[in-house]
């Protein structure tokens, strides 16, 4: 698997959470928006989000469509399957108690 | 993601590419769209080549994208060398059509279960003895007396079941209509409903129940089968209610039975059911005519209760046959015993039973076991050739090792190859079945009576087929693909391993090969034959122009009528002479009789017999030995003409003539007029038997003449064909309005090829699989032998440059082969041995150890490997040792 540079780890739960709030996103909008809400602190790069996607898909938490765009030229756009809520939860969760355990780390040693 | 699509991805590689690229193209367009630096986006995809390799990674299954690439690399392997790959898959789909075909065969006959319900709770039930010629003998016929009283008795764990067998019978649909054949069956009441419980519904009208099997003769109802219904009807619903004229009674057809059901006969289409005592044998206590099935009801188990059940229906059998007055009327002592001395057995009946079955049983036996040693021969050429392949491959597969492919991953490339082959062959193999089973049982075809079978091609053809598939792509891979795995890098990349081993397998595999061949060869030659002398065999008679009119007359007539038929036949144009006998020789009748010299109690060997006119020995072209034929005054009983086996039984060879002999003690006088050359009577393949003729013209005690209701004109025409003449006699017969009607018209010829059918269907089976072996044995020879000079090329230089002579070269090339092909022969002739055993009852006055049949095959063996091997032979011998020192 490619490197997550920035996103050690939790680059499936940033495009997961994403596109349970805007259903329908293509990859490039998908970068943006994890950069944008992120202030621009976090960014996924094309090198590994586009696998991610394809093994995000292979295990059928999410799904793609292809569109035809005002350009004309076709985009692949990606949005949620109930599979794919259910592992956001499961994400979320796993995700908190890792934050709760390393702030707790970083408090007392 | 689906399955489907991923599987479409691995199969579609190129479109997966082409989407991800199109995805990526649009994610840089947008990026730079936005305003940023298009040299940036692109830095940050890194390769795009590797995104793309990541990528498709992901939405392919590896190991399904890894066997489509192998896949396409074996195709390319095949296409590299056409012809070896065409020659590999044509023998592979003989051999795997031939297997399926031969399934489908025997699949059908012996072990599809009938299409009825509880078909593994039913039994045939028949009587184990020993016959009067000493041999032991199983019956499965029983009388309806016997069978009723049976019935009785175990009605709490089984219902009995009486179902004749389905004779030929001659029908009519009025009293005027010309007769036609068709196969009726007369069932107990209770078939249908047993077979048939709630849910399975006739297909038109009603099927037969207890109520209308009450007594003989009450219940004139007929059921169709729906084979018969739809072939000679078309499936009009207005046939229930009509008449079928069955001899001198009538019955009414008053439904049609379900669609799948032919009748418990595997191999005869029974196409009417009457009721079992409507038949007049049904009330007759000495006349085992039909067979009892018993199906044991739900709450019984097999297992245990089978024998108590089988121990109880004896004791009642035994009880009703002591008691039996007329079972053994006019028998002798020894006789009776010997018919007492029975024991019952129980076979299973699921898959139906039938004369066809016993009689192709061992056939069938021999067919499955050619088809798959022909099978067998054609994987090991193609084994031969992929291992050859493979060792050419020894540096490549080295490679592959050397950087980084995995074991499995070769096993799998190779075995991606040989089923390549296998299902690329089985396509064939499936058209070749598809055509070639039904040819066979086509060939099972008395002319009158054709076998007929159903051959569908369902699950269980299906699974076998498969299964036959993974067997041949194992067979022909496995050994292989070990090899090729277990290579080991450095030592191939040095320049070989030790370059021996790939031959020394191979060389195995032509032993083995070998060795099947001449199994197989020699199988055939004792079929071979056997038929031939069957068909050889002397028979004193000629079936030249001899035509055969089978003729009945429903209340009988009186023997002046068919003698004056026969006068207005013989003055028919073409005809050159009549002659009237009851039934033809070698025909499906034969009937025995007691015979008792001098008022002596009868001996133990009855003689067979057969009622024939004055004139009938010379149209059927039989010599007389001593004293003459009979005279038109002639009647019997009175005058009797018998064979030479009966002279040498009955009167130790002396002379005959004048003497007298009696059917049983106490019975009228038979004067002997003539002695006859032996013939034979009823079966080609058995020793000739005492014969004697009677008059046809027979009269009772009170000197009146007795009727006769069916008898057979032999007739000797002028014309080449004489089924030519069939027609205007039939006329001929019909015009007279005197009673007799036309049953069947055949020829001596006819009825002499259907006493060889089933030699000649092994025979020429036996003989197609030989020549297929044998060819295929000759291939896998020659590439063996050809790829060793070639391999040996440089060793062959070498020993020419320092002076070997050419007989020492062939000497090295050959030497090692023939050693293996005579190993391989050896073992052929156990295998031979062993397996002529087991078929023995199908051999005609041949014997396994008999020289030529050994010699034969071994002729045949020899003759192919000196074939075989000559090419590579001279090969070897044009090698140039400066040219191949010059090159290396």
């Amino acid at each position: 698997m490619a490197k997550t540079d920035s996103l050690q780890g939790s680059l499936d739960l940033l495009v997961l959470k994403i596109l349970s709030r805007r259903p329908r996103l293509h990859g490039y909008a998908i970068m943006t928006a994890i950069a944008n809400n992120s202030g621009e602190v976090l960014r996924a790069e094309e090198g590994s989000l586009y696998p991610a996607l394809y093994r995000m898909e292979e295990a059928g938490w999410i799904r793609a469509e292809w569109i035809k765009k005002d350009t004309g030229r076709r985009a692949r756009v990606y949005e949620l399957t109930a599979a794919g809520k259910k592992q956001l939860g499961a994400e979320e969760s796993r995700w908190q108690s890792v934050s709760v355990a390393i702030n707790r780390v970083l408090r007392e040693a | 993601m689906s399955w489907w699509t991923r599987i479409s991805n691995a199969v579609f590689g190129e479109r997966l590419n082409h989407e991800i690229d199109e995805e990526l193209q649009s994610h840089i367009e947008e990026a730079i769209a936005v305003g940023r630096d298009p040299k940036e986006v692109q830095r940050a995809f890194g390769s795009t080549l590797r995104a793309r390799e990541a990528s498709y990674r992901i939405r392919t299954t590896g190991w399904l994208e890894s066997i489509v690439s192998d896949i396409s690399f074996g195709w390319r392997q095949l296409c590299r060398n056409k012809l070896a790959s065409a020659a590999a898959v044509i023998s592979l789909a003989l051999g795997i059509g031939s297997c399926v075909a031969a399934f489908r065969l025997i699949d059908a006959l012996l072990w599809r279960p009938l299409p009825i319900s509880g078909s593994s709770k039913l039994y045939v039930l028949s009587h184990r003895m020993i016959g009067f010629d000493g041999k032991p003998l199983e019956d499965s016929h029983w009388s309806t007396p016997e069978f009723n009283a049976m019935r009785d008795t175990v009605k709490e764990q089984a219902d009995l079941i009486a179902i004749s067998d389905a004779d030929r019978t001659d029908i009519a649909w009025s009293t005027d209509d010309d007769m036609e054949k068709a196969h009726v069956v007369y069932v107990s009441g209770n078939m249908f409903p047993l077979f048939f419980p709630q849910g399975l519904e006739p297909a038109l009208g009603r099927l037969l129940t207890p109520s209308d099997d009450r007594g003989p003769g009450l219940n004139p109802f007929a059921v169709l089968s729906w084979d018969y219904w739809n072939q000679r009807f078309g499936r009009d619903p207005h046939v229930l209610g009509r008449s079928i004229h069955i001899g001198d009674q009538t019955f009414e057809i008053i439904g049609v039975g379900p669609r799948d059901f032919t009748g418990t006969e595997k191999g005869t289409v029974t196409d009417i059911f009457v009721p079992l005592n409507m038949n007049r044998l049904a009330s007759e206590a000495s006349w085992n005519w039909h067979r009892m099935f018993l199906m044991l009801k739900p709450n019984v188990n097999p297992a245990t209760d089978l024998e108590p059940l089988r121990q109880h229906l004896s004791a009642v059998s035994h009880a009703f046959q002591v008691e039996c007055s007329t079972c053994f009327r006019g028998m002798t002592q020894t006789n009776i015993d010997r018919f007492l001395n029975q024991t019952l057995v129980f076979n299973a009946a699921g898959a139906g039973i039938s004369e066809l079955q016993s009689d192709y049983r061992r056939l069938l036996g021999i067919l499955g076991l050619l088809v798959a040693l022909v099978l067998l021969i054609a994987c090991v050429n193609v084994a031969n050739m992929m291992t050859a392949q493979a060792a050419g491959r020894a540096h490549e597969m080295a490679l592959r090792v050397s950087i980084g492919a995995g074991r499995r991953r070769l096993v799998q490339l190779i075995l991606a190859q040989s089923a390549l082959l296998a299902v690329l062959a089985s396509v064939l193999g499936a058209i070749f079945a598809a055509w070639s089973a039904p040819f066979v049982l086509g060939l099972i075809n008395p002319p009158d009576n054709p076998a007929r079978l159903d051959l569908p091609a369902d699950w269980r053809v299906l699974l076998f087929g498969f299964g036959l598939i993974i067997l041949v792509v194992l067979l022909l891979g496995l050994l292989p693909a070990l090899r090729a795995s277990a290579v080991r890098p450095v030592a191939a990349l040095k320049g070989g391993e030790d370059p021996h081993s790939p031959r020394r397998l191979m060389r195995g595999a032509i032993g083995l090969q070998v060795a099947f061949c001449f199994l197989v060869l020699f199988l055939s030659s004792l079929f071979v034959t056997s038929f031939q002398r069957l068909q050889n065999r002397p028979l004193g008679f000629s079936t030249d122009r001899l035509l055969l009119i089978e003729t009945v007359a429903g209340k009988g007539q009186l023997p002046i009528v068919w003698n004056q038929t026969a006068e207005a036949l013989r003055a028919a144009p073409g005809v050159d002479s009549v002659a009237i006998s009851g039934w033809p020789l070698l025909g499906r009748i034969r009937i025995n009789s007691d015979i008792s010299i001098n008022g002596a109690p009868p001996s133990p060997t009855p003689a067979w017999f057969m009622n024939v006119s004055p004139g009938w020995l010379s149209t059927m072209k039989i010599s007389l030995v001593s004293g003459s034929d009979f005279r038109p005054e002639d009647t019997s009983p009175g005058a009797a003409i018998v064979n030479e086996t009966f002279v040498k039984t009955f009167f130790a060879g002396q002379d005959p003539i004048g003497r007298t002999f009696e059917r049983g003690a106490n019975q009228p006088l038979y004067k002997i007029v003539g002695v006859t050359h032996d013939v034979p009577y009823n079966d080609l393949r058995e020793p000739n038997s005492a014969v004697f003729y009677v008059p046809f013209d027979e009269i009772d005690d009170k000197s009146t003449p007795k009727v006769v209701d069916f008898a057979t004109f032999a007739i000797h025409t002028n014309a080449q064909n004489p089924l030519i003449l069939a027609n205007s006699l039939r006329q001929l017969i019909a015009q007279r309005h005197n009673g007799l009607r036309v049953s069947n018209i055949t020829t001596q010829l006819e009825l002499l090829r259907d006493q060889t059918i089933r030699e000649r269907l092994i025979a020429m089976l036996a003989g197609f699989f030989a020549v297929v072996a044998l060819l295929l044995a000759g291939i896998g020879l020659y590439a063996v032998l050809n790829y060793s000079v070639l391999q040996r090329r440089r060793e062959i230089g070498i020993r020419m440059a320092i002076g070997s002579t050419r007989a020492g070269i062939v000497r090295i090339v050959t030497f090692d082969v023939f050693v293996v092909v005579a190993l391989g022969g050896c073992a052929g002739v156990a295998l031979g041995f062993g397996a002529a055993r087991y078929v023995e009852s199908l051999f005609y006055q041949v014997k396994a150890t008999d020289a030529d049949m050994l010699g034969l095959p071994t002729c045949a063996i020899l003759l192919t490997a000196l074939v075989a091997t000559l090419p590579p032979m001279l090969r070897a011998l044009r090698i140039d040792p400066t040219e191949i020192l010059r090159t290396d």
